[in-house]
């Protein structure tokens, strides 16, 4: 059915861009059969789903290895008083006399918040998947820009290994926590981190907002130049939307981070004081005054709020579409949802102060930012409601896919509540920097964005490699993570009301915060078995592309048009005509219509029973 | 050996695992259930989200009653206990949406399994509903940050004029206090006079400082019932001022100077009593990752009656008395410098003099 329809000439307009001499789609389709050498196919690759799938596979070293720091510090948090001499062999020199350096502590912190926050949750979930499926949602041959593309993969490549590598050196890995607040992260006097390991991490996360620039650059002109015809911004599959707003915040939001990095790096190499002042360490005043640690801060979350938006909202669109498809039905309130989403976007960028109740900021600003903070809860509540809506009187099938969008929903929901205790400037005074904190953004940003990832992963993965992942071991990852991160998470919140600090290599010191020593026990357990479920879903994901049973076109009866590709599909994603689109993406179960989904690019005029009345003039 | 042991066990029990999986497949392919699109799996998948809620709402509740105590330390401070009233009422409010959304959100994944035959509601918007599930959480938003602002506003507002001023300063690792003596001003500090005897970088030259008094290490002593307001720095990194029994928490900033203040209602002694702990004691932590010492950087806090208060601060000296010889340094330099002694009036004595009696006069 789809090649009848005439090409159309916005994709191949950008097609000119990224592929030459595509006059027609015919050369297309034999470019697929010219050979490519290894290199350029699956390494220096400008394909977008090639480029996605790269995204994916560092995302998932980058998750195994940041999952690792955290159970090495569970250890420690669950078991202070015992010995870590069997890490020897692996930590060496950092654990000294069978004891965890608590330097190496506050390293081993830091680094898996910065890798879980920027090199998985960002770069490994909207990179994999804005990637693999804008241009393949859309209708279009590739990105705007495939070479561009391409070196946002390398990019970000390189600023991996750089963020590896600093985890070996002498000194230790940045250890003032994923925040790096300055002076702490500005002076190698006060932590050995913040010698050579902080210099790393900030050329690190330098070349990384390169690469989330360039991609991001990408997929907005992607998105608002090369929809197939037909694709209007309110036939958009809310995947494109959440990508799209998501690039929007990068874009903006990286370049204040970007600026922050340049200016500590300007504080710790050459003198100048932005966020050092009146500084009296190991025995020497410093001679910088002047500066201010507070305007890093509000540097660093005007990009880090909506960052954890950044992680969150890919998240959001890939449940809402996978929910849809899986409840055989219309996402409620398609709309909404998109208005939601601006919502979210528009106020993520005035609400980051509620960071900076306690630091000393003027309290009226504290008012202000307290105020539009919690306003940012209405957009939230009512995404969830959408959700549970879009559930009702569905007729829904339990693929993996879909366990974890229902799982990142319930997530949502426990870790979105609390933070309306967080964004009431009152009630941070006792609770900021506690576990409460911990335990609310790891179930808000932290597992549900995972969780939409793997929904995402288990979704799209008969697209990606033309095979399906295990049922079986995919539901037995869903339930063991799910009931792992709530047994982790929940208890967490009792820790933070009784009020333990974050970022403390142990409590034992304080009588005020002896009485958990058992639940922080059990947590860790449970954290570590969580960690342990997830080598279920790496065999499953890993086995499954070699031998995974063989995927149908469309295995989930789904409507985007990345179904109407082939099974595996080539470079051009269309052998033939790129197909037009008719019709939202969310046509399930309509009345009167033969199959319970009716792809976007099926005319109206093949589905005369199912038109609704201000459809029928369409139909002609 | 055990380790080889160990690793045994462990490939033996990947091989297993293998052999399991792959009977799984085999048996799901001649059963037929690997072509059937919709299997029993998803009526178990089903069930189990019930179980989960059911369940796992039965341990949650338990958790947390269990917990409910300890999570609850008991607070000394005014604002404290308006603040506790106003998070267990947010949390109640929390509560509620929590259960319902979860239980809406698992019952609905049960009840609308999928069903041969069935087909879904074409349900795709409701402007009705709509409107009013945003204007809810917007008017219950409106509640939380109305009370929230009043509070906020109230517990960082201006300090009664009668407060004990203390200053509490941070640095690697441990909590530095200071008091301002009988002249109830804390004199002129520049970092750049910090050494190891001069933890403030107290700078004497200036009059009132000579009758401050400085501790850098034991245990903070403040009165009861009585607004303490503490101006507090840091000399290093940041830390952060953090009294859970107080609900007190400000960043100490180098270079901003910040404030929090606040009026403890029970005694150590009262606490002890109260929680039957005779060994109980109030504690100043640091909560901003400051270093390797950042989980051990405390001070010991003894909240005293009044009269006890002034008994104590009476019989501390002050930091000009304790280290004449900086004083002599400075009169020294002066007199070098022929500046005219007029600066400097024979401080060292008027001082000690004024810490005799070093009480606030609202006390």
């Amino acid at each position: 059915m789809a090649a009848n329809i005439p090409t159309n000439a916005q994709a191949q307009g950008g097609i000119g861009v990224s592929v030459p001499h595509t006059e027609h789609d015919e050369h297309l389709h034999h470019d697929e059969h010219h050979e490519q050498s290894f290199i350029s196919k699956y390494v220096f690759s400008t394909d977008h789903k090639v480029i996605a799938k790269q995204f994916l596979i560092t995302g998932i070293f980058w998750a195994i290895l940041g999952g690792t720091l955290s159970s090495l510090f569970r250890l420690q948090l669950g078991w202070p008083e015992s010995t870590l001499e069997w890490l020897t062999p692996v930590l060496g020199k950092w654990v000294e006399a069978g004891k965890l350096n608590p330097e190496f502590y506050l390293a081993l912190v830091t680094m898996h918040g910065t890798i879980m926050v920027f090199f998985v949750l960002t770069a490994g979930l909207s990179g994999t998947f804005s990637n693999f499926l804008i241009p393949l949602q859309i209708g279009a041959r590739d990105m705007a820009s495939g070479f561009m593309n391409m070196l946002s993969y390398w990019f970000f490549f390189v600023s991996s290994v750089i963020m590896f590598s600093s985890l070996f050196i002498e000194t230790g890995p940045a250890s003032a926590g994923w925040t790096i607040y300055p002076p702490l992260s500005a002076l190698p006097q006060a932590i050995s981190g913040s010698g050579a390991g902080m210099t790393l991490w900030l050329v690190s996360m330098a070349l990384f907002i390169v690469s989330q620039l360039l991609g991001g650059v990408n997929y907005i002109t992607t998105i608002i130049n090369l929809r197939t015809r037909g694709m209007s911004m309110s036939k958009l599959p809310l995947t494109i939307w959440s990508f799209f707003l998501t690039a929007v915040l990068g874009l903006l939001a990286f370049p204040v981070l970007f600026s922050a990095a340049l200016l500590l790096i300007f504080d710790r190499s050459f003198g100048t004081s932005f966020f050092l002042s009146d500084i009296y360490i190991a025995g020497q005043a410093l001679p910088n005054t002047g500066g201010s640690p507070i305007l890093f801060q509000h540097l660093f979350w005007f990009l880090g709020h909506p960052e954890v938006y950044i992680v969150i909202m890919p998240a959001m669109g890939m449940v809402s579409e996978i929910m849809a498809t899986n409840a055989r039905k219309p996402i409620f309130g398609y709309r909404a949802m998109i208005g939601s989403l601006l919502g979210i976007s528009l106020l993520s960028f005035v609400v980051w102060a509620h960071h900076m109740f306690v630091t000393g900021m003027n309290p009226f600003l504290g008012s202000v930012f307290m105020f539009l903070t919690l306003i940012i809860a209405v957009p939230s509540a009512v995404k969830t409601f959408n959700w549970l809506a879009t559930l009702w009187r569905g007729n829904i099938r339990f693929t993996t896919g879909m366990l974890f969008s229902i799982g990142f929903v319930s997530l949502f929901i426990s870790g979105g509540l609390t933070g309306i205790v967080l964004g009431n400037a009152a009630l941070d005074i006792q609770m900021h920097n506690t576990y409460f904190v911990v335990a609310h953004f790891h179930l808000v940003m932290g597992s549900s964005a995972f969780f939409g990832l793997f929904a995402g992963v288990y979704h799209w993965f008969p697209k990606m490699f033309g095979r399906m992942m295990d049922e079986k071991l995919g539901y037995i990852h869903f339930w063991l993570t799910f009931l792992g991160v709530y047994l982790v998470f929940l208890p967490m919140h009792y820790v933070g009301i009784a009020g333990f600090p974050r970022r403390y290599y142990s409590w034992t010191g304080f009588d005020t915060f002896s009485q958990f020593a058992d639940l922080n026990k059990f947590i860790s357990v449970a954290a570590i078995l969580a960690f342990f479920a997830q080598f279920v879903f790496i065999f499953n994901f890993f086995y499954s592309i070699f031998r995974g049973r063989r995927a149908t076109e469309n295995p989930w009866q789904s409507n985007t048009l990345e179904w109407t590709t082939p099974i595996v599909p080539g470079h051009g994603n269309w052998p033939g005509a790129i197909p037009a689109v008719y019709r939202w993406p969310y046509d399930y179960s309509k009345p009167g219509a033969e199959t319970d989904f009716i792809p976007q690019n099926v005319p109206f005029s093949q589905t005369q029973s199912s038109n609704m009345p201000y459809e029928r003039e369409m139909a002609d | 050996m055990t380790a080889l042991g160990i690793l045994l066990v462990l490939v033996l029990l990947l091989v297993v695992f293998g052999l399991l999986f792959r009977l799984q497949i085999l048996t799901s392919i001649f059963s037929g259930s690997s072509n059937r699109e919709i299997g029993t799996s998803n009526r178990v998948n089903a069930i189990l989200f019930l179980v989960f809620l059911v369940v796992g709402g039965a341990a949650f509740a338990w958790s947390f009653a269990d917990s409910f105590e300890a999570m609850n330390p008991p607070i000394a401070s005014v604002h404290g206990h308006a603040l506790e009233r106003m998070f267990w009422t947010t949390m109640v409010i929390l509560g509620i949406a929590f259960v319902l959304t979860q239980v809406l959100l698992f019952v609905y994944s049960y009840k609308y399994q999928y069903r041969e035959g069935r087909r879904a509601f074409f349900f795709a918007h409701n402007n009705k509903i709509e409107i009013i599930w945003t204007l809810i959480p917007a008017v219950v938003m409106a509640a939380l940050v109305f009370a929230g602002w009043k509070e906020w506003t109230r517990i960082t507002g201006p300090a009664p004029k009668d407060s004990v001023v203390i200053e509490v300063m941070g640095k690697q690792f441990g909590w530095l206090a200071r008091y301002p003596g009988r002249d109830q001003k804390l004199g002129v500090v520049n970092y750049r006079l910090i050494d190891a005897s001069n933890d403030f970088g107290l700078d004497l030259s200036d009059q009132s400082s000579l009758d401050d008094i400085t501790f850098s290490s034991g245990d903070l002593h403040i009165p009861k019932g009585h607004p303490i307001m503490f101006k507090i720095r840091s000399r290093d990194v940041l830390h952060a001022v953090y009294m859970p029994h107080f609900r007190v928490q400000m960043y100490a900033v180098p270079g901003m100077p910040t404030k929090f203040w606040f009026t403890p209602t029970l005694t150590t002694e009262e606490m002890r009593a109260k929680t039957g702990n005779p060994d109980f004691n109030y504690e100043m932590a640091c909560n901003q990752i400051c270093g390797k010492g950042h989980f051990a950087m405390k001070m010991r806090v003894i909240v005293e009656e009044p009269e006890d208060y002034i008994a104590w601060l009476s019989q501390q000296k002050s930091f000009s008395s304790q280290n004449p010889e900086i004083l002599a340094n400075l009169k020294q330099k002066a007199r070098n410098q022929k500046t005219v002694g007029a600066a400097l009036p024979a401080a060292g004595p008027a001082a000690t003099a004024a810490v005799q009696t070093a009480t606030p006069a609202s006390l």
